[in-house]
This record gives C-alpha cells, structure tokens and sequence, in this order.
C-alpha cells in the first residue's frame, strides 16, 4: 500500500518524465514571476498594493490563461516549490525564539488580543456574510478565513463549508488584509511593531507574515506568532462557537 | 557548507516529527505548526540559534511570498463559484479583514501600553 504510493506519479501526468518537465517549466516560470514581481515591488518603493505574492500569482494566471493550461497541471507540478512551505512554517521558530524574552514578560496582553481577534475575526465574517444573504455553505467557508490554509480548509469542511472556497476566503482576506494593514494601522496610530505584527499576521495569516518578514523582524515575528496562535485559536474557538448552533 | 545542510535537515525533520505527532495523536493541526513549537522547544535547551540555522530560515522565510504563490494561483479554478455569491463573499473578506486588523491592533497596542509600558517600543 505505502510502496504503491511511493511510486505513484502526481495525477495529471502520465509519467515521471512528463512530470519532472512540467515542474522544471512550471517551477521555473513561478520563479521568473516572482523575481519581476520583486523588482515591481521595489521600483514601487514597496507599495503595498504590489505586494509581491498578489503579482507574481497574477502572472502566473495570465501565463496559464492564455497557454490553455489547466490549474490541475499546474498544482502538481509546482508542489516541490509549495512544498517548503512546511519548513518555512517551522523555520518561523528562529525569529519567535529572538522574541522570547518580551513573550514572558507580554503574555497576558497577547492572549487577550488574540482571543478577542480571533473571535472578531470569525464572527465579522459570518455576520457580513449572513446579513447579505450568503448560504450556509459561505458562511462555513468564511467562517476561518483568518487562520492558515492548512487550517481554514479541513475547519470548512468539518462544518459544512466548501474546502476550495475557504482557500478562496483565505487567499482574498490574506492578500486584502496585507495590501491594507499599514495604511488601515497608521490611521489608527497601532505604531508599535508588536501590536502592528500581531494583528497582521492573525488577519492576514502566512500572507500578510511574510510581508512583515520583509519590512520588519520584529513586527514579522510577531505576525509568525499570531499566525501560529490564531491556527490553534480557530481550531479550538469554531467548534466551541458552533456548539450552540 | 555541512552547517547549512543540516540546518536544512533540522527543519525537514522538525516537519516530519510534527506530522507524525499529529496523525497519530489526531491532532487537527498542521505537522508544521507542531514542528514550529518542537525547533523553538528545541532552541530554548541549546539557549542559541546557530548561525547556519539562521540563515537557512532567513532565506526561507523572506521568500515565503515565492512558496505560498501557487496556492493563491489556485483562485483560477474557484472564480465562477466566487461569482455566484461574490456580494456576501468579498464584502466579508475585505470589512472582516478591516474590522479584525483594527480591533486586534487597537486592543494590543492598548494593553501594551498599560500592562507593560514601553515593552513595544524598542524596535
């Protein structure tokens, strides 16, 4: 069973010839996007509207639009490149460790911000949602849509939600929530990293994190923490919520 | 050269660990965020980050952009499903990313201020 998978060859692909060719094109064409989506964003002076992660997937959209290439041929093939991003996730421990000590001394402060947030975060969505007349369905799938991928989707499906949507709701709230975050926070005067880190990383999730990483390491390893502490707040605070339902 | 390598190991088993934990404990998180909590209990018993360590994750996580890009291309396949309730869904995506970014960094900055005073403050 276990060596049948081992051996299998990523679905849409007929061998792993085929297969090595599309990663090596698909791979390779996701990496050029990137690279001029990163000089974009530098002749922009970093407007966050070029965020880097929203132009380099639109490139890569256009490309697959007009050569006819189905997304089905395109996921597997760049999983080896999407794949990193579970080291990446564990990697996030090297900036969160340089913040330990200030995590001692600001835990209180930080778990009340994140029980409010999280909450805040699931409860806006379903209100909106249901007061605009969104089905049940929607409701489910944007009911996680702060919480990491890996989280929103199975949280969806568990409830009624629909998996490829709740990815939707995360990819939009992720790229919207880092496209407005530092515009949205200098109006309100949230100036201090930690607290300008941590409300990115729990609304804007991995997405808005590594924008943070970029611009400031400790508001980025703040937004790394409240990334990983709303995952687990959503796993834990959706089911207790819809208990009552 | 050998350093870097390693460090590359950690992180990869670091992964594996968490996988393992959570499918054969049924825990319903990703492998990876166990594995972030293990490299960071990891870390606190060495007391350092060796220096290969750091470069690899620094290099790994400036470009997370790049990693996560093929998943937001995913969007492609879910446009017509987004079409048919698009009202109800971009208007809770966008007021819900508002609302939840200005009450967690309001509320934050707030308790940071009174709990801890200056605690946020050098950068």
């Amino acid at each position: 069973m276990i060596a049948a998978d081992l051996m299998a060859v990523p679905a849409p692909f007929s061998s792993w010839a085929s297969f090595a060719l599309a990663a090596a094109l698909w791979i390779a064409v996701t990496c050029l996007a990137y690279w001029l989506a990163l000089r974009l964003s530098r002749r922009m002076k970093g407007n966050p509207v070029f965020v880097p992660v929203a132009t380099t997937s639109l490139m890569v959209m256009a490309v697959l639009w007009i050569s006819q290439t189905p997304y089905a041929v395109y996921a597997p093939a760049t999983k080896p490149l999407n794949w990193w991003v579970g080291p990446a996730t564990v990697a996030i421990a090297i900036p969160l460790y340089g913040q330990l000590e200030r995590l001692k001394r600001i835990w209180k402060p930080l778990l009340i911000a994140l029980l409010i947030g999280s909450v805040v975060a699931m409860a806006s969505a379903i209100a909106i949602a249901w007061a605009l007349g969104g089905s049940w369905q929607t409701l489910m799938s944007l009911m996680p849509k702060s919480a990491t991928m890996p989280i929103a989707m199975p949280m969806s499906e568990r409830f009624g939600g629909l998996p490829a949507l709740a990815a939707v709701a995360v990819v939009i709230t992720g790229v919207f929530g880092t496209v407005i975050s530092h515009p949205l926070l200098r109006l309100l005067k949230v100036t201090d990293p930690a607290a300008r880190g941590f409300a990115i990383g729990l609304t804007a999730h991995a997405i808005g994190m590594a924008r943070e990483l970029q611009v400031n390491p400790t508001s980025g390893s703040f937004a790394a923490l409240a990334m990983g502490l709303n995952a687990i707040a959503t796993a834990v605070l959706m089911p207790l919520a819809l208990a009552w339902v | 050269m050998p350093a870097l390598i390693v460090s590359l190991l950690v992180l990869v088993l670091c992964q594996l660990l968490g996988e393992w934990l959570v499918r054969s404990l049924g825990i319903p998180l990703p492998g990876a965020l166990i594995g972030l909590v293990l490299l960071t209990v990891a870390l606190v018993v060495l007391g350092r980050v060796p220096q290969a360590l750091g470069k690899v994750s620094g290099g790994l996580l400036r470009n997370m952009m790049l990693l996560l890009a093929p998943a937001v291309v995913g969007l492609i396949d879910n446009m017509a499903r987004v079409r048919e309730e698009w009202l109800p869904f971009l208007v809770a995506c966008v007021a819900g990313a508002l609302i939840t970014l200005a009450v967690t960094g309001i509320v934050l900055q707030r308790l940071l201020r009174t709990a801890a005073p200056h605690a946020g403050e050098q950068a």
